[in-house]
Protein backbone atom coordinates (compact mmCIF):
# COMPACT_ATOMS: atom_id res chain seq x y z
CA UNK A 1 0.00 0.00 0.00
CA UNK A 2 0.93 3.50 -0.76
CA UNK A 3 2.06 5.55 2.21
CA UNK A 4 -0.20 8.22 1.22
CA UNK A 5 -3.23 6.41 0.60
CA UNK A 6 -5.62 4.63 3.21
CA UNK A 7 -7.91 2.66 1.27
CA UNK A 8 -6.86 0.35 -1.83
CA UNK A 9 -10.28 2.32 -3.60
CA UNK A 10 -8.50 4.98 -5.21
CA UNK A 11 -6.49 2.74 -7.03
CA UNK A 12 -8.13 2.31 -10.21
CA UNK A 13 -6.99 -0.14 -12.83
CA UNK A 14 -9.49 0.35 -15.43
CA UNK A 15 -12.64 2.83 -15.80
CA UNK A 16 -15.86 1.71 -18.51
CA UNK A 17 -18.34 4.66 -17.87
CA UNK A 18 -19.67 4.82 -14.36
CA UNK A 19 -17.85 1.53 -13.42
CA UNK A 20 -14.71 1.45 -11.96
CA UNK A 21 -12.24 -1.54 -11.63
CA UNK A 22 -10.40 -0.44 -8.29
CA UNK A 23 -7.93 -2.87 -6.57
CA UNK A 24 -10.35 -3.60 -3.88
CA UNK A 25 -12.64 -5.36 -6.64
CA UNK A 26 -9.55 -6.64 -7.98
CA UNK A 27 -8.39 -8.78 -5.17
CA UNK A 28 -11.69 -9.29 -3.66
CA UNK A 29 -12.30 -11.27 -6.79
CA UNK A 30 -8.59 -12.95 -6.12
CA UNK A 31 -9.90 -14.07 -3.04
CA UNK A 32 -12.61 -15.29 -4.38
CA UNK A 33 -10.73 -17.49 -6.27
CA UNK A 34 -8.61 -18.22 -4.50
CA UNK A 35 -11.05 -19.56 -2.25
CA UNK A 36 -13.62 -21.15 -4.68
CA UNK A 37 -10.89 -23.09 -6.89
CA UNK A 38 -9.18 -24.32 -3.70
CA UNK A 39 -12.13 -25.91 -1.80
CA UNK A 40 -13.33 -26.97 -5.74
CA UNK A 41 -9.70 -29.14 -5.83
CA UNK A 42 -9.86 -30.41 -2.88
CA UNK A 43 -13.37 -31.63 -2.63
CA UNK A 44 -13.19 -33.24 -6.05
CA UNK A 45 -11.89 -36.54 -4.57
CA UNK A 46 -12.81 -36.84 -0.84
CA UNK A 47 -12.75 -40.24 1.11
CA UNK A 48 -14.17 -41.47 3.89
CA UNK A 49 -11.66 -43.93 4.61
CA UNK A 50 -8.77 -44.03 6.86
CA UNK A 51 -6.57 -42.60 4.40
CA UNK A 52 -7.14 -39.07 3.32
CA UNK A 53 -5.20 -36.59 1.66
CA UNK A 54 -3.87 -33.33 3.37
CA UNK A 55 -5.76 -30.85 2.34
CA UNK A 56 -9.30 -32.20 2.90
CA UNK A 57 -7.90 -32.64 6.73
CA UNK A 58 -6.67 -29.20 6.85
CA UNK A 59 -10.49 -28.36 5.74
CA UNK A 60 -11.93 -30.96 7.70
CA UNK A 61 -9.94 -29.58 10.87
CA UNK A 62 -11.58 -25.69 9.87
CA UNK A 63 -14.59 -26.91 9.10
CA UNK A 64 -15.05 -28.22 12.56
CA UNK A 65 -13.32 -25.82 14.31
CA UNK A 66 -15.69 -23.39 13.46
CA UNK A 67 -18.24 -25.65 14.44
CA UNK A 68 -17.38 -26.12 17.64
CA UNK A 69 -16.87 -22.37 18.10
CA UNK A 70 -20.17 -21.86 16.96
CA UNK A 71 -21.87 -24.25 19.24
CA UNK A 72 -19.60 -23.34 22.06
CA UNK A 73 -21.18 -19.37 21.83
CA UNK A 74 -24.47 -19.81 20.56
CA UNK A 75 -25.45 -22.96 22.27
CA UNK A 76 -27.42 -23.98 19.54
CA UNK A 77 -26.74 -26.55 16.72
CA UNK A 78 -24.18 -24.59 14.12
CA UNK A 79 -25.64 -26.13 10.87
CA UNK A 80 -27.90 -23.14 9.91
CA UNK A 81 -25.09 -20.97 11.02
CA UNK A 82 -21.61 -22.60 9.19
CA UNK A 83 -21.85 -21.30 5.95
CA UNK A 84 -22.66 -17.83 6.80
CA UNK A 85 -20.08 -17.40 9.90
CA UNK A 86 -17.29 -19.72 7.51
CA UNK A 87 -17.62 -17.99 4.96
CA UNK A 88 -16.81 -14.57 6.62
CA UNK A 89 -14.41 -16.29 8.68
CA UNK A 90 -12.83 -18.10 5.92
CA UNK A 91 -13.12 -14.64 3.40
CA UNK A 92 -11.55 -12.58 5.92
CA UNK A 93 -8.60 -15.00 7.33
CA UNK A 94 -7.44 -15.79 4.10
CA UNK A 95 -7.25 -12.16 2.32
CA UNK A 96 -5.32 -10.87 6.06
CA UNK A 97 -3.22 -13.88 5.50
CA UNK A 98 -2.55 -13.35 1.72
CA UNK A 99 -1.61 -9.72 2.78
CA UNK A 100 2.35 -11.30 3.72
CA UNK A 101 2.05 -11.53 -0.62
CA UNK A 102 4.10 -9.10 -2.05
CA UNK A 103 2.01 -6.49 -3.84
CA UNK A 104 -1.45 -7.88 -2.67
CA UNK A 105 -3.08 -5.66 -1.01
CA UNK A 106 -5.82 -7.01 1.58
CA UNK A 107 -9.42 -6.33 0.36
CA UNK A 108 -10.30 -5.61 4.08
CA UNK A 109 -8.41 -3.03 4.01
CA UNK A 110 -10.66 -0.76 2.18
CA UNK A 111 -13.56 0.69 4.47
CA UNK A 112 -16.56 -0.53 1.33
CA UNK A 113 -15.37 -4.72 1.88
CA UNK A 114 -15.91 -4.40 5.87
CA UNK A 115 -19.38 -2.02 5.18
CA UNK A 116 -19.94 -4.48 2.87
CA UNK A 117 -19.52 -7.51 5.39
CA UNK A 118 -20.81 -6.15 8.35
CA UNK A 119 -24.09 -4.88 6.70
CA UNK A 120 -24.45 -8.84 5.29
CA UNK A 121 -24.55 -9.27 9.44
CA UNK A 122 -26.60 -6.85 9.28
CA UNK A 123 -28.68 -8.25 7.27
CA UNK A 124 -28.55 -11.89 8.71
CA UNK A 125 -29.20 -11.08 12.11
CA UNK A 126 -33.59 -10.56 11.08
CA UNK A 127 -33.34 -13.28 8.31
CA UNK A 128 -32.01 -15.55 10.94
CA UNK A 129 -34.06 -14.37 13.93
CA UNK A 130 -37.68 -14.44 11.69
CA UNK A 131 -36.72 -17.32 10.22
CA UNK A 132 -36.30 -19.14 13.84
CA UNK A 133 -39.22 -17.88 16.29
CA UNK A 134 -41.05 -16.07 13.66
CA UNK A 135 -41.57 -12.01 13.14
CA UNK A 136 -43.81 -11.75 16.26
CA UNK A 137 -41.22 -13.26 18.84
CA UNK A 138 -38.16 -11.52 16.70
CA UNK A 139 -39.79 -8.00 17.19
CA UNK A 140 -40.37 -8.32 20.56
CA UNK A 141 -36.88 -8.50 21.04
CA UNK A 142 -36.80 -5.11 20.78
CA UNK A 143 -39.00 -4.02 23.57
CA UNK A 144 -37.23 -5.88 26.16
CA UNK A 145 -36.85 -5.11 29.16
CA UNK A 146 -39.67 -2.32 28.81
CA UNK A 147 -41.10 -0.55 25.43
CA UNK A 148 -38.59 2.82 26.40
CA UNK A 149 -35.38 0.92 25.38
CA UNK A 150 -37.07 0.60 21.77
CA UNK A 151 -35.02 3.72 20.63
CA UNK A 152 -31.96 2.84 22.17
CA UNK A 153 -32.03 -1.08 21.33
CA UNK A 154 -32.45 0.12 17.25
CA UNK A 155 -29.64 2.68 18.15
CA UNK A 156 -27.46 0.00 19.24
CA UNK A 157 -28.08 -2.62 15.93
CA UNK A 158 -26.83 0.65 13.93
CA UNK A 159 -23.81 1.52 16.04
CA UNK A 160 -22.31 -2.11 16.40
CA UNK A 161 -23.03 -2.41 12.81
CA UNK A 162 -20.56 0.86 12.27
CA UNK A 163 -18.21 -0.53 14.84
CA UNK A 164 -18.15 -3.96 13.15
CA UNK A 165 -16.99 -2.60 9.72
CA UNK A 166 -14.60 -0.01 11.31
CA UNK A 167 -13.05 -2.36 13.59
CA UNK A 168 -11.53 -4.28 10.77
CA UNK A 169 -11.42 -1.87 8.46
CA UNK A 170 -8.49 0.00 11.38
CA UNK A 171 -7.10 -2.80 12.12
CA UNK A 172 -6.03 -3.98 8.83
CA UNK A 173 -5.80 -0.88 7.19
CA UNK A 174 -3.15 0.20 10.60
CA UNK A 175 -1.03 -2.83 9.73
CA UNK A 176 -0.58 -1.94 6.03
CA UNK A 177 0.20 1.98 6.71
CA UNK A 178 2.41 1.14 9.68
CA UNK A 179 4.25 -1.24 6.90
CA UNK A 180 4.21 1.41 4.92
CA UNK A 181 5.80 4.12 7.44
CA UNK A 182 8.17 1.76 8.21
CA UNK A 183 9.29 0.89 5.06
CA UNK A 184 10.23 4.46 4.42
CA UNK A 185 12.34 4.63 8.04
CA UNK A 186 14.17 1.40 9.15
CA UNK A 187 13.95 -0.45 5.92
CA UNK A 188 15.38 -3.61 6.17
CA UNK A 189 14.07 -5.60 9.80
CA UNK A 190 11.39 -4.29 10.88
CA UNK A 191 9.02 -3.88 8.36
CA UNK A 192 8.96 -8.05 8.37
CA UNK A 193 8.65 -8.16 11.87
CA UNK A 194 5.21 -6.06 11.85
CA UNK A 195 4.09 -7.99 8.96
CA UNK A 196 4.37 -11.21 11.45
CA UNK A 197 2.42 -9.51 14.02
CA UNK A 198 0.03 -8.21 10.98
CA UNK A 199 -0.43 -11.85 10.05
CA UNK A 200 -1.60 -12.47 14.00
CA UNK A 201 -3.41 -9.34 14.24
CA UNK A 202 -5.36 -10.48 11.13
CA UNK A 203 -6.48 -13.72 12.21
CA UNK A 204 -7.57 -12.41 15.54
CA UNK A 205 -9.71 -9.67 13.85
CA UNK A 206 -11.15 -12.47 11.37
CA UNK A 207 -11.80 -14.98 14.38
CA UNK A 208 -13.46 -11.87 16.44
CA UNK A 209 -15.47 -10.72 13.70
CA UNK A 210 -16.75 -14.51 13.20
CA UNK A 211 -17.32 -14.76 16.40
CA UNK A 212 -19.12 -11.15 16.95
CA UNK A 213 -21.43 -12.37 14.17
CA UNK A 214 -22.72 -15.35 16.07
CA UNK A 215 -23.41 -13.27 19.16
CA UNK A 216 -25.46 -11.04 17.53
CA UNK A 217 -27.07 -13.79 15.28
CA UNK A 218 -27.17 -16.17 18.21
CA UNK A 219 -28.58 -12.96 20.88
CA UNK A 220 -31.20 -12.59 17.99
CA UNK A 221 -33.06 -16.02 17.60
CA UNK A 222 -32.69 -17.33 21.42
CA UNK A 223 -35.77 -16.23 23.47
CA UNK A 224 -33.70 -14.85 25.80
CA UNK A 225 -32.68 -17.58 28.14
CA UNK A 226 -29.49 -16.35 29.98
CA UNK A 227 -26.75 -17.78 28.42
CA UNK A 228 -23.25 -17.88 29.99
CA UNK A 229 -19.59 -17.27 28.57
CA UNK A 230 -18.89 -14.76 25.73
CA UNK A 231 -21.99 -14.13 24.45
CA UNK A 232 -22.96 -12.25 27.75
CA UNK A 233 -19.60 -10.48 28.34
CA UNK A 234 -20.02 -9.35 24.19
CA UNK A 235 -23.23 -8.42 24.98
CA UNK A 236 -22.56 -5.90 28.06
CA UNK A 237 -19.56 -4.39 25.99
CA UNK A 238 -22.04 -3.55 23.52
CA UNK A 239 -24.45 -2.53 25.25
CA UNK A 240 -22.12 -0.22 27.02
CA UNK B 1 -2.01 33.35 6.82
CA UNK B 2 -3.06 31.28 3.90
CA UNK B 3 -6.46 29.31 4.95
CA UNK B 4 -5.23 26.04 3.35
CA UNK B 5 -1.46 26.40 5.68
CA UNK B 6 -3.75 26.74 8.67
CA UNK B 7 -5.43 24.09 7.96
CA UNK B 8 -2.74 21.59 7.66
CA UNK B 9 -1.59 22.71 10.54
CA UNK B 10 -4.28 22.41 13.15
CA UNK B 11 -5.05 19.04 10.95
CA UNK B 12 -1.75 18.04 11.47
CA UNK B 13 -1.58 18.89 15.49
CA UNK B 14 -4.72 17.38 16.17
CA UNK B 15 -4.17 14.06 14.36
CA UNK B 16 -1.39 13.55 17.32
CA UNK B 17 -3.64 14.94 20.30
CA UNK B 18 -6.27 12.63 18.70
CA UNK B 19 -3.90 9.23 18.74
CA UNK B 20 -2.15 10.15 22.11
CA UNK B 21 -5.39 10.39 23.93
CA UNK B 22 -7.30 8.25 22.16
CA UNK B 23 -4.65 5.43 23.16
CA UNK B 24 -4.40 6.43 26.80
CA UNK B 25 -7.91 5.37 28.09
CA UNK B 26 -8.24 1.63 25.97
CA UNK B 27 -4.45 0.79 26.87
CA UNK B 28 -5.16 1.26 30.82
CA UNK B 29 -8.36 -0.88 30.31
CA UNK B 30 -6.80 -3.35 28.29
CA UNK B 31 -4.24 -3.86 30.46
CA UNK B 32 -6.62 -4.21 33.60
CA UNK B 33 -8.80 -6.26 31.51
CA UNK B 34 -5.61 -8.66 30.79
CA UNK B 35 -4.32 -9.02 34.26
CA UNK B 36 -7.61 -9.92 35.32
CA UNK B 37 -8.22 -12.45 33.25
CA UNK B 38 -4.54 -14.00 34.21
CA UNK B 39 -6.02 -13.99 37.60
CA UNK B 40 -8.91 -15.70 36.64
CA UNK B 41 -7.14 -18.51 34.61
CA UNK B 42 -4.61 -18.96 37.62
CA UNK B 43 -7.31 -19.41 39.65
CA UNK B 44 -9.36 -21.67 36.87
CA UNK B 45 -6.82 -23.19 34.73
CA UNK B 46 -9.48 -25.76 33.60
CA UNK B 47 -11.41 -22.57 32.11
CA UNK B 48 -8.74 -20.96 30.37
CA UNK B 49 -10.31 -21.47 26.95
CA UNK B 50 -13.24 -20.04 27.73
CA UNK B 51 -11.74 -16.97 29.93
CA UNK B 52 -9.19 -16.79 26.44
CA UNK B 53 -12.35 -16.46 24.15
CA UNK B 54 -13.86 -14.06 26.11
CA UNK B 55 -10.63 -11.88 26.91
CA UNK B 56 -10.31 -11.64 22.98
CA UNK B 57 -13.34 -10.15 22.64
CA UNK B 58 -13.60 -8.05 25.01
CA UNK B 59 -9.83 -6.94 24.01
CA UNK B 60 -11.20 -6.55 20.68
CA UNK B 61 -14.30 -3.95 21.64
CA UNK B 62 -12.23 -2.08 23.89
CA UNK B 63 -9.61 -1.65 21.14
CA UNK B 64 -12.38 -0.64 19.04
CA UNK B 65 -12.41 3.19 20.59
CA UNK B 66 -8.59 3.36 20.11
CA UNK B 67 -9.11 2.18 16.45
CA UNK B 68 -11.86 4.72 16.24
CA UNK B 69 -9.01 7.49 17.16
CA UNK B 70 -6.73 6.18 14.72
CA UNK B 71 -9.03 6.10 11.81
CA UNK B 72 -9.69 9.97 12.52
CA UNK B 73 -5.99 11.36 13.03
CA UNK B 74 -5.54 9.11 9.47
CA UNK B 75 -8.69 10.88 7.61
CA UNK B 76 -7.14 14.44 9.41
CA UNK B 77 -4.02 13.63 7.40
CA UNK B 78 -4.30 11.79 4.19
CA UNK B 79 -7.97 12.18 3.46
CA UNK B 80 -8.69 15.63 5.08
CA UNK B 81 -11.65 16.85 3.21
CA UNK B 82 -11.21 20.54 4.15
CA UNK B 83 -7.58 20.45 2.93
CA UNK B 84 -9.18 19.27 -0.26
CA UNK B 85 -11.58 21.48 -0.59
CA UNK B 86 -9.07 24.43 -0.56
CA UNK B 87 -6.73 22.83 -2.60
CA UNK B 88 -9.35 22.65 -5.31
Amino acid sequence: MDITSITPDETVYWTWGAFHLNATIVFTWGVMAVLTFGSWLITRRLSSGPQISRWENLLEMVVEFTQKQIRDISHQDPGQYLPFIGALFLFIAVSNILSVVPGFVSPTGSLSTTAALAICVFAGVPIYGIANEGLGHYLKHYIQPSIMMLPFNIIGELSRTLALAVRLFGNVMSGAKIGAILLAVTPLFFPVVMHLLGLLTGLIQAYIFAILATVYIASGTRARAKKEGAADAAEQEENA
Amino acid sequence: MESDALIGMISIATAGITIAVGSLGPSLGEGRAVSEALRGIAQQPDEAGTITRTLFVGLAMIESTAIYCFVVSMILIFANPFWKHFIS
